[in-house]
């Protein structure tokens, strides 16, 4: 059997290597088989509610009424219903006012992430266990059920049906990217600063001359993770910009189920429009997705 | 020099030869990290601590979130939760998305630790399975309509294997959560693969080849080797979906809007506060779910000690 799995780490190639292949002559050829068997049946289920739904996408609106579920449309170039769900479906507006909020609260959140991890990690100061510990328990808080009494502060600044809502709400909550930061802060040694300080910077200026470059990395992390978070988002944009031209592209396409609910052939079509660039967002990032991930979520 | 001098003196390190420049220096210097700080927690108060606080307040009252006055009212909200049915019931709901996470942590450990092993197509498989994780909960949502909807998808696919009188998957409530709670697992399940998978090959190689040399089989090696190496990860993972099944809320919102008794807490929440403007009782049941999830975090820390402390 040759594989072709990329090993992880050049060191420990070998030991990697000699482990499997024991355990491939261990397990015989049986259990070889029903892993193989195992792994194309979750494909199955992964892909099946994805590749009918584009199949439905391209069909029109008298085939898909003739046609099952499983059979392909007659023509892979129909793209009428794109088309459609593109113009009259507000995803332009969706699309645009994604792009606003994610660029925003990412500019926003990795400023936010960057000071708080500066003055958490190279500041002794008093206090400075309790602020950790506020953003700590924090973490813990679900923001779905603190909505009932946010919605009065959003309400109370004047923010309701604005952009300005989802971005603040974005911003002033996220405590995994502070935490990312903090990992990754402490990472960078000390005398850097030092030398930096000798040489009669300030504190502004090491943070933004010497600390910030150094964290781009992490930067590029948050973004990622914060950037998926935010693309995805459907219950901030939807409680608090309900207007028709506000809508974000999740909230487009939940308005989907009204105007277009018996068209699922558009409804696809919608669906896809939003797939889309998640799918391309993988295939180019993908490395960088899994350890952001594996570094995000067990924050 | 003499009044800075003097107010230099609370100081906790009063140094007798401070000379006035030094203080005023040593002052602005303790003032800097308060001053990168300024903007982070002004919204760490005003959009957490703020609102929780809030809650707590609103949900001892009967306040219907426009009225200028809230009038106490005591512990009758909490007591409405506990005694009420129709309330309490729907925490009933999360035992369906209780169990598709455990089923979800394990398929999860199966995926994880045979693509730990040498495979064909290694990535491909990997990147497969965890897709799903990634997508927009409303694409996932409206997918899953279809494909549970009346001649969709599924009555197709059951119909390939001669099921040609298939239930209404979402119409009917004895089926409804399930096909919820399945859905749920299509999505969540690619997250804790991706992060069992990332324990397992931080696994020393070199507790492979000890087990090897003394002959160790595939059972022992995961048994022995690889499940106590991510024992952390697992246990975080439970409580996480622990807290994920009692606070659910996308999946069925967008899919039924929680008809077909597929309502959950937070959805009778949300639809207690926004819709019938009862906004005392809804922040007493926040309160309550809020409670459940700090409790049940607070467990973790004392099952799982260690891990987490480093930050501080």
């Amino acid at each position: 059997m040759s594989s072709m799995a990329p090993p992880s780490g050049r060191r420990i190639r070998h030991g990697k290597a000699s482990f499997r292949r024991s355990l491939a002559s261990a397990a015989g050829p049986i259990a070889t088989a029903l892993k193989y068997a195992s792994l194309f049946v979750a494909t199955a289920v992964v892909l099946i509610p994805l590749m009918t739904l584009l199949m439905a996408a391209f069909k029109t609106r008298e085939e898909y009424s003739t046609t099952g579920p499983l059979e392909p449309p007659s023509s892979w170039f129909n793209f009428d219903n794109f088309v459609t769900a593109f113009t009259r479906g507000n995803m332009i507006e969706g699309f645009i006012n994604t792009s606003i909020i994610l660029v925003v609260s990412l500019v926003g959140t990795i400023i936010i992430g960057t000071m708080t991890a500066y003055a958490v990690d190279r500041f002794e100061f008093r206090g400075r266990r309790l602020i950790l510990g506020l953003f700590l328990v924090a973490t813990l808080v679900p923001a779905v059920t603190t909505q009932v009494a946010t919605f009065q502060i959003i309400t109370g600044l004047g923010l309701f049906n604005t952009r300005w809502s989802a971005i603040l709400l974005f911003m002033g909550t996220d405590i995994i990217a502070i935490y990312i930061f903090l990992q990754f802060m402490k990472a960078i040694p000390k005398s850097l600063d030092e030398a930096a300080m000798i040489d009669g910077a300030n504190r502004l200026t090491i943070y933004a001359r010497v600390i910030f470059p150094l964290l781009r990395p992490a930067i590029a992390t948050v973004v990622i993770v914060k950037g998926i978070a935010v693309y995805n988002e459907f219950y901030i944009p939807f409680l608090y910009m309900p207007a028709q031209d506000l809508g974000v592209i999740s909230t487009s396409l939940f308005r989907f189920q009204g105007p277009f609910g018996s068209q699922w052939e558009v409804v696809a079509a919608g669906t896809i429009l939003v797939i889309i660039p998640t799918l391309v967002a993988f295939l180019f990032l993908q490395r960088h997705i899994y350890s952001g991930l594996t570094s995000g979520a067990v924050k | 020099m003499a009044a800075l001098r003097e107010r230099c003196r609370p100081a906790p390190q009063p140094s007798p030869r401070v000379s006035g420049s030094r203080g005023t220096a040593r002052r602005s210097w303790r003032a800097t990290p308060w001053l990168f700080l300024l903007v982070p927690l002004g919204f760490l108060v005003l959009f957490t601590y703020v609102p929780v606080t809030n809650m707590v307040w609103y949900s001892f009252t009967s306040w219907d979130g426009l009225d200028q006055t809230k009038d106490p009212v005591g512990f009758d909200n909490y007591v409405k939760i506990f005694t009420e049915p129709e309330i309490f019931s729907v925490f009933l709901v999360s035992i369906y998305y209780l169990v598709a996470a455990l089923i979800q942590l394990a398929l999860a450990l199966y995926f994880a630790t045979i693509l730990s092993f040498r495979t064909r197509f290694r990535n491909l498989f990997k990147g497969v399975v965890f897709f799903p994780y990634l997508l927009n909960g409303v694409a996932i949502g409206l997918m899953f309509l279809y494909f549970f909807r009346p001649d969709g998808t599924l009555d197709a696919l059951v119909a390939l294997v001669g099921v040609n009188d298939p239930p209404h998957w979402l119409g009917d409530p004895s089926i409804a959560n399930y096909a919820l709670a399945m859905t749920s697992v299509w999505r969540f399940m690619g997250l804790n693969f991706v992060l069992f998978l990332g324990a397992i090959q931080s696994i020393p190689s070199e507790l492979y080849e000890a087990a090897d040399m003394d002959g160790a089989t595939a059972w022992q090696k995961f048994r022995y080797i690889i499940l106590p190496g991510i024992k952390q990860i697992v246990g975080l993972s439970m409580i996480l979906a622990i807290s994920g099944a009692l606070s659910v809320f996308e999946i069925p919102f967008i899919m039924t809007g929680g008809a077909n008794e597929t309502s959950t807490f937070v959805i009778e929440t949300i639809n207690t506060a926004f819709t019938f403007s009862q906004v005392g009782l809804a922040s007493a049941m926040a309160v309550v779910l809020l409670c459940i999830v700090l409790f049940i975090s607070w467990a973790q820390r004392m099952i799982f000690p260690e891990g987490k402390s480093d930050l501080v």
